[in-house]
């Protein structure tokens, strides 16, 4: 199994309390994230938004989430065998976990550097296969962990606060 | 500098595709070109017209997610109804102009008084 963690200076202690405990959610959302379904991948991301918006996150706070969210989401629909997008809001944050079908990252150092892509024809039509989403999650979230096992499935974690 | 996005999608002869949406308030002060959509999600900002020539479903939900206002479609190139009707639930202005993309940017570039 391969891992990958990077957290904003300051929040480690923080960031990995709330992991450990992973208390109860205000809100929790999930969606189910089809295989290359480039229309619908994003409603998960959307509504996480409206939620947010409503409790009257900060606009560029928002924009933060909804970019790594929405990234996680196309990275899920692009390269695996499907997934799932499991979303909770919290007073002060929110905690975002995709969980996917396979079949795994080979080397994730190597998926986090700018511009590497692994993107096939389709996925390059639609837009994406820039290899900047990895780089895109991470530049917006707190923190950003993944687990991949060769072959099985990848875990990606995201965590935002608000303030 | 600021100007109204009106005014600016006026002077490109731009057709206002959503007119649903009031952009009458929307002030811009800048502009991002590219057909990437994570490279705009890396760094396009709010307050920028984005000019592309990517007109699928997804370029709605970018301009969404990173907040920015319009939409401007470069050579005529005018998106499906249903990503139009996405746009207006979204509140994303869409527009095409028939100008291409390297004129539209210069435009907007002279506008602004860069």
């Amino acid at each position: 199994m391969a891992e990958y963690w990077n957290i904003s200076p300051g929040l480690e202690a923080k960031a990995k309390a709330f992991l450990s405990a992973k208390p109860e959610a205000d809100v929790n959302l999930d969606f189910e994230i089809g295989v290359k379904d480039f229309v619908n991948a994003g409603k998960g991301s959307a509504e996480v938004k409206n939620v947010l918006k409503r409790l009257g996150v900060d606009p560029v706070v928002l924009r933060r989430i909804a970019v790594a969210s929405y990234e996680a989401e196309i990275n899920v629909t692009a390269h695996s065998n499907g997934g799932i997008m499991h979303s909770y809001v919290y007073a002060d944050l929110v905690y975002i976990r995709f969980e996917d079908k396979g079949p795994g990252i080979a080397d994730i150092e190597q998926a986090m550097v700018p511009g590497w892509s692994t993107a096939d024809e389709l996925v390059r039509e639609m837009g994406f296969g820039a290899g900047l989403g990895l780089p895109n999650i991470q530049k917006n979230s707190d923190l950003l962990h993944i687990e991949s096992v060769a072959g099985g499935s990848t875990t990606l974690e995201i965590i935002i606060y608000y303030a | 500098m600021t100007i109204k996005l009106n005014d600016f999608l006026e002077k490109v002869n731009a057709e206002i595709l959503t007119p649903d949406i009031d952009i009458s308030g929307i002030e811009i002060n800048n502009g991002y070109v590219s057909d990437m959509l994570s490279d705009v999600m890396g760094t396009a900002k709010e307050g920028q017209v984005w000019i592309t020539i990517m007109r699928h479903m997804n370029t709605v939900a970018v301009a969404s997610m990173t907040s920015i206002p319009c939409v401007l479609f470069a050579k005529g190139l005018k998106p499906d109804a249903a990503v139009i009707e996405r746009a207006c639930q979204e509140e994303v202005c869409l527009a095409v102009s028939d100008l291409q993309v390297f004129e539209l940017a210069g435009i907007l570039y002279r506008m602004l008084n860069l």
